[in-house]
């Protein structure tokens, strides 16, 4: 598409207003630069670049982009940095991006554990062309879907890390992983596209009340006020699933523990890091602000606090009957969705900021724990809890930053996961109920404090059993991680300690969106 | 420039082309083919400068249209026969052991000059308002592909599948005649603009009856169920060339036949509630009749087959939505979706010609390892699998949203849900060649797969087409 040069980098102002179109809008974007490097880099290295170099210079221009975009974001709750390409005139759709507070988070979360993916060597030699491009393309999909403003490549741009997923674990991958590729490719992919017709069903039904059938994300939420009540509600369950499968929500959870398990580490830190909020993201970018009365709607809301339940408890016990720290990995990231489902389910601002602050804390600490799962793999040859033990004596790097990883999992004060935690209880009490009593959200929340006794339990056995007590048959004469292993831990430890102590970093810039999310007077 | 002088060059070609070829000596037959790809090129060339409405006076447009959905179709059908001519040339080889006379060389002359004119069915028939001419271009082309299909005349296979397409093609050629007639007898006219006038006033059940002989014999031309008994046969026994072609240009042309016969039934209230839940019936019976049966299918040309149906029910679905959606009509969708289609399909047969080319094979076995055989080819055949499967930012992705939307509008849930779940079946036989590409590894002593300069260029053409489309639709639906 033609991208004529001129008006570029200038939109440093906050933009206007959410719903109101400039005339002159930009045509490009810093925000292209994140999406585009990993791609060019990724192709780059079809032609013959050094694979590693090429894929950290991509990674790391990319982190320092972030991190000055967010230093000039004005916190505000309009889209910022925008462009817009239109690719189809009728009905408008178009290649636009812009980020506000809500995605700017998920921006500084997809460049941190990008980063941190490419930085973690591939086992075996060969194939690194191959290996770094698929996290690469994985990490430009999940940041094309953050970015972008249009609904259809908003969508489009999460599916483009399918394949590179679906080979890279068919391919690389470990244990059962063809099988496990097999079922997380069909599985997303009916996921996928049951949100794709929640999506024309929403953006049918918002044309259906006069006006232009748009994709435009702001002129759409303006659009779907329009929706009836009853219209609203099916369309926001159809999303719920849609965007529920992609996270792995109960009863939809299946596929992502094994998948995990035997995903390569890249995959498997930015799949659960990064790419699984792209349905938590979407909720609330897509079906909360634009379907309020399937939001706030009380069968739906039942629903939804059962099923986030079943995340919770049920995976919870789950969780504390395996025996292999990848399984044990893998299920804890899908029963710690259950939280963030609770923080939306409370339909106000404390919850939502809760809900993305935990996303942004999980994204980070389940790719620091995958990156040294990986690593014990690597060492040791295996994950079975009876074959390990006291690897911290001979790997005291490793299990400290283990620890750190497996401490902010389970909710430790310091560490951003608390932060997040703490805002989705508080934000669970804090609708007045008429009557006085304890409603339904009130009763998930207490159950929902009991899934913190079970990740403390399941995370501090997980520890004992791999680093503490006596040395396991395969544990001897292991080794520490090297440099290649420990900077990217220590950037994401970084990540999580800072956000930890200063969450209103990360607050400040939600606040706003959040704010607008919630209904005034529930 | 009259738009009729299009057909009228294209007819003359293939006509030279015959005639060239009959004092062609057997060595060189292959300039043939390069002389038709010239002569396409051209038309296609002269194609861009005529203009729809030219305002000239002439009887012809009675029978004739030449707005810009014609125009659109006339260049897609010269953009297929091109690459249809291309995947000739690099199946030569094949084509020359199985179609040797009796007592010499091969004869492979005619296999470039048919085309050509199948090439003119297809364009009149993209311009064809009358019924009459309806019937005589869509029985060009038929001849035409009667005798393509069976043109390996040394190949059992491809015997079979010219009597099959033979038999059950004049079959519902007989049964277009039979409802076109009594259409005729129901309004008393031939041109559709008449009969759209006239249709209101006609007898319910004769225009009925008329719609549903029309459908059938449609439904044959363009493999939807329950007349798609001969498409699997027909597409493995036929030279794949050919295949591609029954499966793009045949198709292309049957569903803007499709569109301009059904518009006047959908346009009369009375009818219209009927009508439309026989095709929404139909297209759901196609989507999970092709989505279900190509799960099991281990060989490539099988499994593009039932590809091929599960389409149609994409491309019906749409027809059968045809309001509600604004500016995005199910005329355009259509038209999107079958410039998709041809990119992708086409790109999944030019890579099953050069595999088999190298291996002999059509198998799904064949394409073991061809990632490591050669990497151009295996990420070729990633492209048309994923767009093929509709994965996003490629062509077959924004062709099946536009079908869900039109859907949507339309308040079609049940055909939603089903092809929500053939979109998803359809995830699984077209990953399954990609498993065989990147996971499989190739059997022992495999060589590598080597792909001519022509082969070559012609996969880079269609992967950037189908890329490109994924991402920037207005290049299409601005032209409608």
């Amino acid at each position: 598409m033609p991208l004529p040069p001129g008006g570029a980098f200038n939109n440093r102002q906050p933009a206007a207003r959410s719903g109101t179109n400039t005339n002159d809008p930009d045509r490009l974007s810093p925000l292209d630069l994140l999406i585009f490097l990993p791609i060019i880099a990724a192709v780059a290295m079809a032609f013959g670049a050094p694979a590693r170099s090429a894929a950290l210079a991509a990674a790391g221009a990319n982190l320092l982009i972030a991190l000055c975009l967010a230093f000039t974001f004005v916190p505000g709750d309009g889209f910022q940095f925008e462009a817009r390409r239109a690719v189809l005139n009728s009905p408008a759709m178009g290649f636009n991006v812009g980020i506000d507070g809500l995605s700017l988070v998920m921006v500084l979360l997809t460049v941190l554990v990008t980063l941190a993916a490419v930085w973690v060597r591939p086992p075996k030699e060969g194939g690194e062309g191959f290996w770094y491009s698929s996290a690469l393309l994985i990490a430009a999909g999940a940041m094309g879907a953050f970015v972008s403003t249009d609904l259809v490549f908003f969508y489009a741009f999460h599916e483009l890390a399918l394949i590179p997923t679906f080979l890279m674990i068919g391919m690389r991958g470990t244990g059962n992983n063809k099988d496990a590729a097999w079922k997380i490719t069909i599985y997303l992919g009916f996921g996928s596209l049951v949100l794709l017709a929640g999506l024309a069903w929403l953006v049918v039904a918002a044309a259906a009340k006069g006006g232009e059938m748009t994709f435009d994300m702001a002129k759409l939420a303006a659009q779907a006020r329009g929706i009836e009540g009853g219209t609203q509600e099916h369309i926001y369950l159809t999303l719920l699933i849609g965007f529920g499968i992609l996270i792995s929500l109960f009863p939809f959870h299946s596929w992502a523990a094994p998948a995990y398990a035997s995903a390569p580490a890249p995959v498997a830190m930015l799949h659960s890091g990064v790419l699984k909020k792209f349905g938590l993201y979407g909720l609330l970018r897509v079906a909360v602000p634009m379907l309020p009365l399937g939001q706030s709607a009380e069968w739906i809301q039942h629903i939804l606090i059962i099923l986030l339940l079943g995340n919770i408890l049920f995976i919870g016990l789950v969780t504390i009957a395996q025996k292999e720290l990848d399984m044990v990995l893998g299920n804890s990231s899908v029963m710690h969705m259950g939280y963030i489902f609770l923080g939306i389910a409370s339909g106000n601002a404390i919850g939502y900021g809760g809900a993305v602050l935990l996303m942004f804390a999980h994204g980070i600490s389940i790719a620091l724990l995958f990156a040294l799962c990986a690593a014990v793999r690597e060492k040791t040859g295996t994950l079975q809890f009876h074959r390990l033990g006291g690897m911290a004596k001979g790997a005291p790097v490793l299990g400290l930053l283990f620890g750190m990883g497996a401490f902010a999992s389970i909710g430790l004060p310091g560490f951003a996961n608390f932060a997040g935690e703490v805002n989705i209880f508080f934000g669970g009490f804090a609708n007045k109920s008429d009557c006085g009593c304890l409603g339904w959200l009130e009763w998930a929340t207490i159950l929902a404090l009991w899934g913190v006794v079970m990740s403390a339990v399941y995370m501090l056995r997980a520890y004992r059993a791999v680093f503490k007590g006596q040395p396991g048959q395969a544990v001897y004469g292991v080794t520490d991680i090297g440099q290649d292993t420990r900077i990217p831990a220590l950037l994401l430890v970084a990540a999580l300690l800072i956000t930890g102590f200063f969450p209103n970093l990360l607050l400040d810039l939600v606040r706003p969106v959040v704010e607008a999310l919630a209904p005034v007077s529930r | 420039m009259p738009a009729y002088y299009l057909e009228i060059a294209v007819v003359v070609l293939g006509l030279v082309l015959l005639l060239v070829e009959a004092f062609t000596p057997p060595q060189h037959k292959r300039r043939i083919g390069w002389a038709a790809l010239a002569g396409i090129a051209a038309t296609f060339l002269l194609l861009l400068t005529v203009k729809s409405h030219c305002g000239c006076d002439s009887p012809m447009w009675q029978f004739y249209d030449d707005s810009s959905l014609s125009l659109f179709f006339k260049g897609l059908a010269l953009l297929c026969t091109a690459f249809v001519l291309m995947l000739g040339l690099e199946y030569l080889p094949v084509l020359e052991k199985y179609s040797a006379r009796a007592g010499g060389g091969p004869a492979t002359g005619e296999f470039f000059a048919l085309p050509v004119l199948i090439c003119a069915g297809l364009m009149w028939m993209a311009s064809a308002i009358d019924i009459t001419t309806i019937f005589l271009s869509l029985e060009l082309t038929t001849i035409g592909f009667y005798i393509m299909v069976a043109y390996m005349r040394r190949n059992v296979g491809s015997l079979e599948a010219g009597v099959k397409y033979l038999i059950l093609g004049a079959l519902s050629t007989g049964i277009l005649v039979y409802g076109l007639s009594w259409l005729f007898g129901a309004t008393g006219q031939t041109g559709l603009d008449a009969i759209r006038t006239a249709l209101p006033s006609a007898a319910r059940g004769p225009a009925l009856f008329a719609f549903a002989l029309i459908l059938i014999a449609l439904c044959f031309k363009i493999a939807a169920v329950p007349f798609h008994f001969w498409v699997p046969d027909v597409y493995q026994g036929a030279p794949t060339p050919v295949t591609a072609f029954l499966s793009v240009g045949s198709k292309a042309a049957g569903f803007l036949v499709a569109i301009r016969l059904m518009e006047p039934f959908l346009a009369v209230e009375s009818l219209r509630t009927t009508c439309i839940a026989i095709l929404v019936a139909v297209a759901c019976a196609t989507l999970i009749l092709g989505n279900l049966a190509a799960i099991p299918q281990g060989n490539f040309k099988r499994l593009l087959a039932y590809s091929s149906i599960s389409h149609a029910g994409f491309l019906l679905l749409a027809l059968a939505s045809d309001r509600h959606t604004g500016e995005l009509t199910s005329t355009r969708i259509i038209a999107f979706y079958l410039s998709a289609y041809l990119c992708m399909t086409l790109l999944a047969f030019a890579v099953l010609i050069i595999i088999n080319k190298s291996t002999g094979s059509d198998e799904l076995k064949a394409f073991d390892g061809l990632h490591r055989r050669n990497p151009f080819l295996g990420f070729a055949t990633l492209i048309a699998a994923a767009s093929l499967a509709g994965v996003p930012l490629t062509a077959g992705f924004l062709g099946k949203f536009f079908v869900f939307i039109a859907a949507a509008g339309a308040q079609q849930w049940l055909a939603i849900g089903i092809a929500v779940a053939g979109a998803a079946a359809g995830f699984y036989y077209y990953f399954k060649v990609i498993r065989h590409v990147y996971w499989n590894t190739a059997p022992e002593g495999a060589a590598a797969i080597p792909v001519s300069p022509v082969a070559k260029s012609l996969l880079i053409i269609l992967i950037a087409a189908t890329l490109v489309l994924g991402v920037y639709p207005q290049l299409i639906l601005g032209l409608l």
